[in-house]
Parts: C-alpha cells; structure tokens; sequence
C-alpha cells in the first residue's frame, strides 16, 4: 500500500476513534436518569462497535484470523451466558470478574509490546517504557485483587479480613520490589528479568492487598479495583499510541475514584484505613455507651409486627446485605404492595454502603420492580424517621448502629448511620444475634422500641406478607 | 519529554476532568449500573489486545494471543450486557410491571 493511501486509511480509523470517545462520554452522561440510562448504554455500545470494526482493517488476517475467532467469539459466548444467567444478587462478584478480566488483558498488551520493542538493547525511550510498567503492574494488581475479591464475593473463601503477623511489612517489600524492578525496566538494565519481577509483584500484591477486606467493605474496593482497570487501560493507550484507549480509560478512572471517595466517606474512613485497618475483631460494647440501650432485647411474632405495619401510616424499609444473601428482595416488594393495598405509605433508605457493591440496594430491589422513586437515600430519608411509625431493618446492621453516633470508643463511631432508633417502633429482621461484617455489637437491639423478629429474612418476610393480607 | 507524550498528557487529563464531571451527575440509585457501564467500557482494551494478538508476528505465541482476546473480549460483552439487564429493571411508580418478572 502507498504511503500516502496508509496515512488516509490511519486518520479514518482515528476519527473513527473519535467517534467512540463521544459515544462513551455520552453514553455515561445518559446514565444521569434512570429514564435515558438505556439509550446511554446503546450508545456506548456502538461506540464499543465502531472502535471494534475500525480496529479490524488494522489487523493482519491472513496469519491470525482463529485468534479472533477463539478468543474475541469464546469471550463473547461466555460473557454474554454468564452476564444473562447471574442471579441478581450475585452481581458484584460479576463485576470483580469482569472487571478483572479487563486488568489482566490490559497488563498482558504492555507485556507483549515491551517483548516487541526488544527492551533496553535499542533506546526504548523512557517515557514508553514507563508506560509499559504502568499499565502491566496496575493491570496486575487489578487482576489478581479482583479475583479474590470474586472468591470472597462468591463465599469461596472466607469474607472475612484475613491478617496475618507482619502483614504491612510483606505489602512493604512486594511495594519495593516493584519499584526497584520498575526502575530497572525503565533504566535498561537487565530489563527483561526486572520487568517481570515488577509484574510478579504486582500480582501478589494483589492477592495480599484484598485478603484482609472484610465484607462490608467491599463497595470500597470494587470501586477501587474498577478505577485501576481504568488507569491500566489508559496507560495502555500511552504505550499503543491509541487515544481512545487513553480517553477510556481515563473516564473509567475517574468514575471508579470518585465512586472510592464516595464509598470512603459514606463509612467515615479513609481509603488507607480502608485498605490497611481490616477491623474483624468482635468488640463487645457495653449496652450503657447509647442511651436508652437497656441490656435486654424484646422478641416479636410475626402477628404483632404485621399489625404493627398495617396500622401505621409511615413505614420505611431499611434492607441490607442480609436482603441479598436470603433473596428477599421480591417478598420484600410483595410485603410493600399489601402495605399500599392497606394505604400504608412505605419507603425504603439505602445507605451508601449497604450491601458488596456501591448501589447494590437499588438494583435488588429495581429487579423485584420496586419504583426508584420509593428508594431514598440516606440524607432524603434520615428526617423522616422520626414520624415514622415503623421502622424495618431486613438484614442490614452496622449501618443501623446508633454507637456510631454516640460511643466514640466504637470503631464504627463518626460513620452515618441511618436513624432508625428516632422511628417510634423498630422491627429488626435478623438471623442471629451475630453481629454484622464488621464484628460489632449494635445497641440498637437493646432499645426500648426496638424488636427482633428472628429467622431466616425471606421466610419472615412472606409470613409478614401473608398476616398483612389476611387482616 | 516528546511533543506527542505531551498530547497524550493533554487528552488523558481532560478525559479525567470529563470524566468527574459526568460522573458525579450520576444519582446513587444508577451506581451499580454506572460501576458495571464503566467496567464494560474499559472492555476497550479489545482494540489493544487485537492490535497486539492478530499482528503477523504476534508476541505473545498462540495461547497467550487467544488468552488476551478472550479476557478482554468477556469484559466487553460481559459488562454490556450486565448493565443492560439492570438498566431495564429501573422504572417509575406509573408504569405497570413487566409480564412474568414479578414474584
């Protein structure tokens, strides 16, 4: 091909390109309202189409069209199966995976462009090279942490934070590690050997920097893990030379970030302590740290909480990731009709971090085809109680834990909270006395408007259901 | 420095502001879809992965060539089609309930 025809065919390619950072950019500005959400997915989907189509006359497809057909067809079929087959409440493990997938892909394209560009003999310059070892160790890290954050999602593995002697001490050295391979690479020296060592680092740490998050702080680290996908698409934009990859990633970098800081202060934490301060230890705190806690909980039957519920004139739902693990949220929905049946207004608080992902509330309940305008979060909400007549807790905890509010010695303590003390009547729906992900006792149990309704949460749900119709 | 880093510098950081500003009109009921969206566009790394894979002379040798496409490419059509099935959950108060999907 001439020259001057290969230059023309290049700047269709990156106008198509062009095209596909508009698309992506206006597909997530849609995703402002619920309403125009969809047509904002379409969009970025023929933005993914366009890019896609524009790469293809890129390519060589004489010596290697069965890659395209095994990897891009086997990816599809598997991806589109299992994103079609996951229940809903499995969701935020999907997410790890898929988003780790996009990590590991992403460090494997540097790795292949640093073995091409035949590292450190020929003046590879630096700012190339340190794009290949951006891109690799983030992509990395992002790949193996989402994985055993599927694991722990999955329940594969413990969800519980899981710390060991020395532990900041072996992130430390794995942290070094990466650097000094890091400026090997990037100094030529050895840089093939150095290269690796900085991807098997990255790899490990991984690994060790999700084991110790608990459960309940996963919202933080999805977000995080997202934002790093993001970040090692975008350096492999550097390293290719491909804007859209650049724009791309840096979009998704942002949103995962500003999702992480969202997440972080919805716990009144910082992301450090998040990543480093793995709280699982269960601290019993003395009833007296509220006030009004008396040390003794009450127990109900479901009778008194459904009449309870039907007489009032305000309920509003408090549902946690209790809701998701019993699969309550379409019993849920049912209890909601009867109630409006009854005209009951119901409504229902999500907080930030309700749940292992960050909005995952919204989504359980939008499948049991609860309008999003009875969803209200958590600053809407909080002054209402107060006139609530009913206040009910399905299987959220810490969230709930008035002693963030008022025991300065409790580790929650400074977190907002959803007020469901100040209701006139609490009904806490729960398992167990067991406490919550974060291992601590919730006083809350021990008001005195405060009952429990013990058992599994979809099973007392339905029967809450099932006394509210009959009445 | 190179003057075409610098362009790339340019475009990456005002993607990133772009990005801040779109994002945060996002209403926290459409998170999970927006985290799932987001994850489905950084599928974009297909482009890379097939710009490096389906070369004459690929790198990477024929497993590891398949194994890039196919990581990426599940995260394309994985991501896409999560998030459109969440999306197409979301409705007002005013409209009926879909056919088959309650209880």
């Amino acid at each position: 091909m001439p020259a001057e025809a290969a230059s023309t065919a290049q700047i269709a390619i990156d106008a198509a390109y062009l095209v596909t950072s508009v698309c992506f950019i206006l597909g997530l500005r849609f995703l402002s309202h619920p309403k125009t959400a969809r047509t904002g997915n379409r969009i970025s989907m023929l933005g993914m189409a366009i890019a896609l189509v524009a790469t293809g006359f890129l390519l060589d497809w004489n010596s290697a069209w069965w890659v395209v057909a095994v990897g891009l067809g086997g990816g599809a079929l598997v991806g589109i199966y299992s994103a079609r087959a996951v229940k809903m409440t499995a969701m935020p493990q999907m997410v790890a995976i898929f988003n780790g997938a996009g990590g590991g892909a992403a460090a494997m394209v540097a790795a292949a462009e640093f073995l091409k560009l035949g590292p450190g003999a020929h003046g590879i310059s630096w700012d190339e090279s340190l794009a290949i070892v951006l891109s690799s160790v983030i992509g990395a890290i992002s790949f193996s942490g989402s994985i055993i954050a599927f694991l722990k999602l999955q329940e594969l593995m413990t969800g519980r934070p899981l710390t060991y002697p020395g532990q900041q001490f072996v992130n430390g050295l794995l942290a070094l590690a990466i650097l000094a391979g890091a400026a090997l690479t990037i100094a030529g020296v050895d840089a093939v050997p150095a290269y690796f060592v900085a991807l098997g680092a990255a790899a490990l740490l991984g690994i060790l920097f999700v084991l110790p998050i608990g459960g309940a702080d996963m919202p933080v680290i999805i977000s995080l893990l997202n934002s790093f996908t993001g970040l090692a698409a975008a350096m492999t934009g550097f390293v290719l030379g491909n804007n859209v990859l650049i724009i791309s990633g840096a979009l998704v970098g942002a949103s995962g970030t500003l999702l992480t800081m969202l997440m972080s202060k919805a716990m009144n934490r910082s992301i450090a302590n998040v990543l480093f301060g793995a709280f699982g230890k269960i601290v019993a705190s003395p009833g007296g740290s509220v006030p009004g806690a008396t040390g003794a909980i009450r127990e109900a039957t479901v009778d008194d909480v459904a009449t309870m519920l039907a007489y009032a004139k305000l309920v509003i739902v408090v549902p946690g990731y209790g809701m998701a693990v019993a699969q309550a949220q379409h019993s849920v929905r049912e209890l909601e009709v009867q109630l409006e049946k009854l005209g009951v207004d119901v409504k229902y608080a999500i907080h930030p971090v309700a749940g292992r992902m960050p909005g995952h509330m919204n989504v359980l309940l939008a499948e049991a085809n609860v309008p999003y305008t009875a969803l209200y979060d958590m600053d809407d909400i909080n002054p209402e109680f107060p006139r609530a007549d009913v206040a009910l807790v399905i299987g959220a905890n810490d969230v709930t834990n008035p002693a963030a509010r008022s025991d300065a010695s409790s580790p929650i303590y400074g977190m907002p909270i959803l007020d469901v003390d100040k209701a006139h009547n609490v009904v806490v729906l729960k398992r167990s006395m067991k406490p919550g992900f974060a291992g601590i006792d919730n006083p809350l149990y021990e008001l005195p408007n405060t009952m429990m309704l013990f058992g599994d949460a979809k099973a007392s749900v339905d029967k809450l259901a099932s006394a509210v119709k009959a009445l | 420095m190179s003057a075409h880093l610098l362009t790339e510098l340019t475009i990456f950081i005002l993607a990133v502001f772009v990005g801040f500003e779109v994002i945060s009109k996002v209403p926290t009921t459409l998170h999970t879809p927006l985290m799932s969206a987001t994850n489905a566009i950084h599928g974009i790394v297909l482009v890379g992965a097939l710009l490096v894979a389906v070369v004459a002379e690929p790198k990477l040798g024929p497993v590891l060539s398949v194994v890039v496409v196919f990581l990426a490419s599940l995260n394309v059509f994985g991501g896409y089609v999560v998030t459109e099935r969440m999306l197409s959950m979301f409705r007002p108060r005013e409209s009926p309930p879909r056919d088959g999907t309650k209880r």
